[in-house]
């Protein structure tokens, strides 16, 4: 009998009908578990490697051309890493990752209501340290560190909140 | 009952419908005939063809199933669809090359001719082939049908596709398969 697997088990003749014996049970079984094993394995041994990513310095605003209540669209560090600086008021800024934690879409910032909004599932961010108020998301905004050098905002690494991201 | 198969002769046919009347008097599908006597051509001629089901020895019908529910027995005999499993996709009655399973939808259920296994397997003939007055249908030894003028073949070409069944067709003593222009017959314009 030739074809595909499922059609030996399910034979359209009742004399070739089968069940799986116990023995192809337990090679399932024995095969899956070491599949995951390995997979485990590969991840520890991943997590062991990783070194702590490093940041470059670069200049991504001039705190004079964002106004009070306004937001900075960069990317940091890398050019497909979109990031939001918001500029509440006086000299307070605050930049983080624009990536929703949740999904990924693009958070945008409300002034009147002082928060960064995802529109896909409507989860708000504080923006005042990136956690969250309401909505699908797990995790905090990742946080870009800024520091000020007269009227440059350079930002120099990035927090990713709680354990690693 | 061992020895004996099923011979189906359409040039007998008289189209008395007897078959089609014993058959739904039947307890396991009471109302329903699983035969069926179809008029060949009924503007030009009084022709009929009682079609049971071939019982292939490949079924199409069981092939397509995706529910698993035609099943083959040891015997060679397709099954009517298990009721538990069929989920009445009708991919059989479009699949059966001689059109035999019907689906009933009142029952979401396909039911087709079984050769009568509650008779056929406790030694007694099919209930069609019982009332059958010319004996176009016919269920007897292979020596008992060589004396008929035709000739019978279970070998059917469809297209590319070679069928043999377990019930015999009676046919001219020059065709040795029973060939049948699928395309020609989806044709519906003029000829």
């Amino acid at each position: 009998m030739s074809g595909p697997l499922w059609r030996e088990e399910f034979s359209v003749r009742s004399s070739e009908e089968s069940y799986v014996s116990r023995r192809q049970f337990g090679k399932f079984l024995i095969l899956t578990s070491l599949g995951m094993f390995v997979g485990n394995l590969w991840l520890l041994m991943r997590s062991w490697l990783r070194r702590p990513p490093t940041f470059p310095s670069m200049q991504v605003a001039r705190l004079s051309e964002v106004p009070e209540g306004g937001v900075k669209l960069f990317r940091y560090p890398t050019a497909s890493d979109p990031c939001i600086l918001v500029r509440r008021r006086g000299e307070e800024v605050a930049a983080y990752s624009q990536k929703c934690t949740h999904l990924s879409c693009a958070v945008t910032y409300s002034a009147e209501r002082g928060r960064l909004e995802c529109p896909c599932h409507q989860g708000y961010f504080s923006v005042r340290d990136g956690r969250v108020l309401q909505g699908p998301p797990q995790r905090p905004l990742p946080r870009v560190l800024l520091e000020r050098h007269g009227d440059d905002l350079i930002a120099v690494g990035m927090d990713m909140g709680e354990g690693d991201a | 009952m061992f020895g004996y198969e099923f011979y189906v002769d359409p040039s007998r046919c008289i189209g008395c419908q007897a078959c089609v009347n014993a058959c739904a008097e039947c307890d396991t599908h009471r109302g329903y005939p699983m035969i069926h006597v179809d008029y060949l051509d009924r503007g030009a001629s009084i022709a009929t063809v009682p079609m049971v089901c071939m019982h292939c020895d490949d079924p199409t019908c069981a092939q397509v199933c995706p529910a698993d529910a035609i099943k083959q027995g040891e015997d060679g005999v397709v099954h009517s669809a298990l009721k538990p499993r069929c989920v009445a996709c009708s991919n059989c009655v479009l699949a059966c090359p001689f059109g035999v399973p019907k689906m009933q939808s009142e029952l979401e259920l396909m039911m087709k001719c079984d050769m009568c296994y509650d008779r056929t397997s406790a030694g007694l003939r099919p209930m069609c082939a019982t009332v059958c007055p010319s004996q176009a249908l016919a269920y007897v030894k292979p020596e008992a049908i060589t004396h008929r003028r035709e000739v019978p073949t279970n070998v059917f070409q469809f297209g590319r596709q070679t069928v043999t069944t377990r019930v015999f067709y009676m046919v001219p003593p020059s065709t040795p398969a029973v060939e049948i222009d699928v395309v020609d017959y989806l044709w519906e314009g003029e000829r």
